[in-house]
């Protein structure tokens, strides 16, 4: 199992997670201008502020070279993973429905925040169960999930809601306290919180383990060309 | 005015300046020269001073002197920290004067090749219950120190606030950064090598700033300061993050000679202290520097204060293989000048020589002036209003403490900051009384280090000398309740002006506890700040040395917390034996509206020191489920915020119930709790006061709180005032 963290200029967190994937695998950096995945089972676009936020949260990145191979790789079936500013990369390059709004505080929050499991079928939440609850931080000034009313309910209707804020613990006005959604074939999952800041209980939380090991049970369980090499 | 004086230089000094360039210096030279002989950048009335700390100790691999001393922290690895002021800036425009704060804290531990794990702050304001402008800067100063920190990726672990009415006019704005690095591969900024290349990398050089070290850092605010917002400096972390990763990448190739970031007075110092530290000159050529705007003057090139911008020194055959490093990161690099051998420091433009000037004058001719302290006559601070009536009783004394300003929840605060970003952080901010941030782990273990920053400006208003020696104490227990044994410290000394005597007078005497009180513990300065001048019309700022420590726990698996853990365990104070709190400087006597004056009790450093290190080999053997120093608000708000922290109450019972006894402060002594066999460890230090458990604080026949109303006054006591 080999897992790839993109690098962009202004990624704060991609050391981070390179260390949490390192848990379950191998894992490499993958540098944001270059066109090769370098073979990856599994790609993670992780938290920060790529390009500074400027423009948008994510608007800039996702135009990054590397980006359009994650594109192709994810249309295969391929397992990606935003995380944060991932999320926001993600979303604005269309491979995960709605957006990331400024929170409603309009402030910078970092708290350790209760995850409730809402969908265990994705790619990277194969490993819990259906309202398991993960304890991990989040950290964040743009983090308000929002996509239009018809678009929610068409995202519970398929599952595709992955993880909300358990309640009391959404502080960002996120609509219907979403934390994660999934794209339709679930081989895509963006989130807010860190799960790769909650792989040892030193630093709180272990929890997020879960979700790489997730990542790594499917890469055993499907021969390698499902992922489209 | 003459164009010297302008620049803040006296006649004595402009003198001096003739007599050793042997002629009179151009507009050039001048402002090069104000720049480097001002107070921020050539220490003129702290110097002296400063030699007399101690800075010498076994852990020592990088003294001051350096843009960060550092700390063998064991495994091949060094620890390179520093603290340093922004807050005339941040008095000016608080955004961005604390987030380029941070940003120059950030590029001082870079610049020494050191990986920037953690950041803390320490900020001092005015009342901000009285004054809506303390409030302004106290949220516009916590957002820019989060916007930059949060971007950069840098977790910001811990820090102070504390609101006094002298901080109205000059808010403090301090910020400390520590970094990691293999210690062999720490680099130092002397020049080197006739004929190598100079390479200035980073943001383009724009006309913000200019001038601030001399306008701003050295001299006092008037009310003039909106005309002075162009010299406040914009920063941009973005910007700041690449040339880190740049900088990293560039001495993992080992492409550098030298290496030093921009800061106060610019291409100026960072050029000169390059060339004075090695020895040789350097010629600049301005006309090659990347410019925001057309039409800048070589003086303004030289002196601007733009950030995000290093020095570095390179081979001439390693240049190419520089620029192809900063072109991957999308960092300006330009090839500016080189390495002379001829001890000058040679302003060109193109071809024309516009400015020329000897490095050892710039830099080691800076006059260092003897003060004059003289002790006031009548007290320096008025009383401040009070805010508390006597008659209340201790359960309302109790809960205005917790609810204070200086003493409620930090959690508005640092919530805004990222704390945990790079997968160190093993004690939050408030879980424990200092960060314990995670080394590599080595056998099975994860040695860790532990970091705190204090300074009690009214205690040491209160006695200059027992204040500043508490400051060091303060950190030394904060360390001692998570297991760490003090490594280092460094400080930032923040005063009003030095050249009249009252200033000078606490200004020396500072020096000396700090000295003291960093031998009897063992503690050497590796490096520091001076900011002087921090008063307006309405006088001086209290008397503010900040310290900031850093320390080794062996087991991060081991690192103490403040909270109480477990119903039953044996609540103890452990105390010196000349532990005696008193109401003199506390926080209750400023509700009491009582001036900074009169005696602190002494201290018994060899005493002290030992206390320590029992709490620090107690917390470490596990034998403890908590630690927590007595400090401001005394025993009982100490007893409250374990408490709190805990979520479990305290059945206590004291054996003097007076003010004195239950909100007095002094250093020396703890709050632990565990087994009741445990405190056997502190001899006759220990007294077994009482027992964890229960949904209230209670002391025997003195107050009976419950705990869910000491968190929320303890909480809503700052958030109602950052909404």
């Amino acid at each position: 199992m080999k897992f790839g963290v993109i690098q962009f200029p202004g990624s704060c967190d991609e050391r981070d997670a390179l260390h949490a994937a390192s848990l379950v695998g191998d894992a490499v950096l993958l540098w944001h201008r270059s066109h090769d995945l370098q073979g990856v089972d599994a790609v993670i676009v992780p938290g920060g502020f790529s390009y500074g936020d400027y423009l948008r949260a994510g608007a800039l990145a996702r135009f990054s070279p590397l980006m359009e191979e994650v594109e192709r790789f994810a249309r295969v079936g391929g397992p990606v993973l935003g995380i944060c500013n991932g999320f926001q990369v993600l979303c604005e390059s269309g491979l995960l429905p709605g957006a990331l709004l400024p929170n409603t505080s309009l402030r910078f929050v970092c708290r350790q925040v209760a995850l409730d499991v809402v969908d265990a079928t994705t790619k990277w939440t194969g490993a819990c169960a259906r309202g398991d609850r993960l304890s991990m931080p989040a950290k964040h000034q743009t983090g308000r999930y929002w996509a239009p009313d018809p678009v929610l309910d068409e995202l519970e209707a398929n599952d595709q809601v992955v993880l909300r804020y358990a309640t009391g613990n959404g502080f960002n006005g996120s609509a219907r306290d979403i934390a994660g959604v999934s794209n339709h074939a679930g081989n895509v999952v963006g989130l807010m919180p860190h799960p790769e800041h909650a792989v040892d209980p030193l630093t709180g939380s272990a929890d997020g383990l879960r979700l790489f090991e997730s990542a790594a049970l499917i890469a055993a369980a499907y021969p390698a060309d499902l992922l489209g090499k | 005015m003459r164009r010297h004086a302008e620049l803040g230089l006296t006649d004595f000094e402009f003198e001096r300046i003739v007599a050793l360039m042997g002629r009179e210096p151009n507009e050039v030279e001048l402002a090069v020269f104000s720049l480097m002989w001002s107070e921020h950048c050539g220490y003129k009335h702290s110097r002296k001073l400063l030699r007399t700390l101690p800075t010498e100790g076994p852990r020592v691999v990088m003294g001051p002197g350096e843009n960060a001393g550092a700390v063998d922290v064991g495994g091949g690895m060094a620890c390179a920290f520093k603290v340093e002021s922004h807050n005339h800036p941040s008095a000016v425009e608080p955004f961005q004067g604390a987030a380029t704060g941070v940003g120059g804290i950030l590029r001082d531990v870079f610049a020494v090749g050191a990986r920037p794990i953690a950041i803390l702050d320490s900020l001092r304001f005015g009342e901000p219950g009285a004054s809506a402008r303390s409030c302004y800067l106290l949220d516009r100063a916590v957002a820019g120190i989060g916007h930059y920190g949060n971007s950069i990726g840098v977790a910001t672990v811990g820090g102070e606030i504390y609101f006094e009415p002298a901080y109205e006019q000059n808010c403090l704005v301090n910020a400390m950064c520590l970094g990691l690095i293999e210690t062999e591969k720490l680099i130092r900024s002397a020049a080197a090598g006739v004929g190598n290349v100079v390479v200035l990398f980073g943001a383009r050089t724009g006309r913000d700033g200019i001038g601030g070290a001399s306008v701003l850092a050295s001299a006092e605010l008037g009310d003039q300061d909106a005309s002075k917002r162009p010299t406040v400096q914009i920063g941009d972390p973005f910007e700041e993050s690449r040339l880190l990763e740049c900088s990293l990448e560039l001495l993992d190739r080992g492409l550098l000679v030298a290496l030093q970031d921009l800061g106060a007075a610019g291409l100026t110092s960072s050029s000169a202290e390059m060339a004075a530290k090695g020895g040789v000159g350097v010629d600049l050529d301005v006309a090659r520097v990347p410019l925001r705007e057309a039409g800048m003057e070589p003086f303004e090139i030289m002196i601007s204060e733009s950030q995000e911008r290093m020095l570095c020194v390179v081979e001439p055959a390693r240049v190419d293989a520089v620029i192809a490093v900063c072109g991957k990161w999308e960092v300006n690099a330009t090839a500016i000048g080189k390495v002379t051998d001829t001890g000058r420091l040679r302003v060109l433009v193109g071809d024309e020589v516009a400015g020329d000037l000897p490095v050892t004058a710039l830099v080691d001719e800076c006059p260092a002036y003897d003060l004059e302290p003289a002790a006031p006559a009548t007290p320096l601070y008025p009383a401040p209003i009070r805010t508390l009536a006597d008659d209340g009783g201790p359960e309302a004394t109790l809960l205005a403490l917790l609810g204070s300003a200086n003493l409620a929840s930090r959690a508005p605060v640092f919530e805004q900051y990222d704390c945990l970003v790079g997968s160190r952080t093993a004690r939050r901010p408030a879980q424990a009384d200092a960060a314990v941030l995670m080394l590599d782990a080595a056998n099975g273990r994860r040695p860790a280090l532990a970091v705190s920053i204090d300074g009690n400006g009214r205690r040491v208003a209160c006695d200059p000398y027992r204040g500043a020696v508490e400051a060091v104490l303060e950190c030394s227990a904060n360390l001692a309740c998570v297991g760490a044994e003090p490594l280092g410290l460094t400080n930032c000394l923040n005063f009003g002006n030095p050249e009249k005597p009252h200033i000078a007078w606490q200004l020396t005497r500072a020096v000396a506890g700090l000295g003291d009180a960093c031998r009897a513990l063992g503690v050497p300065v590796v490096g520091g700040n001076v900011s002087l001048y921090n008063e307006g019309g309405e006088g001086p700022i209290l008397p503010t040395p900040v310290v900031g420590m850093v320390g080794e726990l062996p087991d991060a698996a081991r690192a103490g917390g403040l909270g109480f853990a477990q119903p039953g365990d044996t609540v103890a104070l452990i105390a010196a034996r000349g532990w005696a709190p008193s109401l003199t400087g506390s926080e209750l006597a400023k509700l009491h509206g009582a001036a900074p004056a009169g005696e602190l009790p002494a201290a018994d450093l060899g005493e002290l020191h030992a206390l320590h290190a029992a709490v620090r080999q107690a917390v470490r053997s596990g034998a403890l489920r908590s630690a927590h120093d007595v400090a401001e608000g005394g025993l009982a708000v100490a007893l409250a915020e374990c408490c709190i922290a805990g979520g479990r109450g305290a059945e206590v019972a004291l054996e003097a119930g007076s003010e004195a006894a239950l909100f007095g402060e002094g250093p020396g002594a703890f709050v632990v709790s565990g087994d009741h066999a445990a405190m056997a460890a502190f001899g006759a230090a220990a007294t077994a006061i009482g027992t964890v458990g229960g949904e209230a604080l209670r002391i025997a026949g003195v107050l009976d709180v419950p705990l869910d109303e000491l968190a929320r006054v303890h909480a809503d006591g700052l958030a109602h005032l950052m909404r």
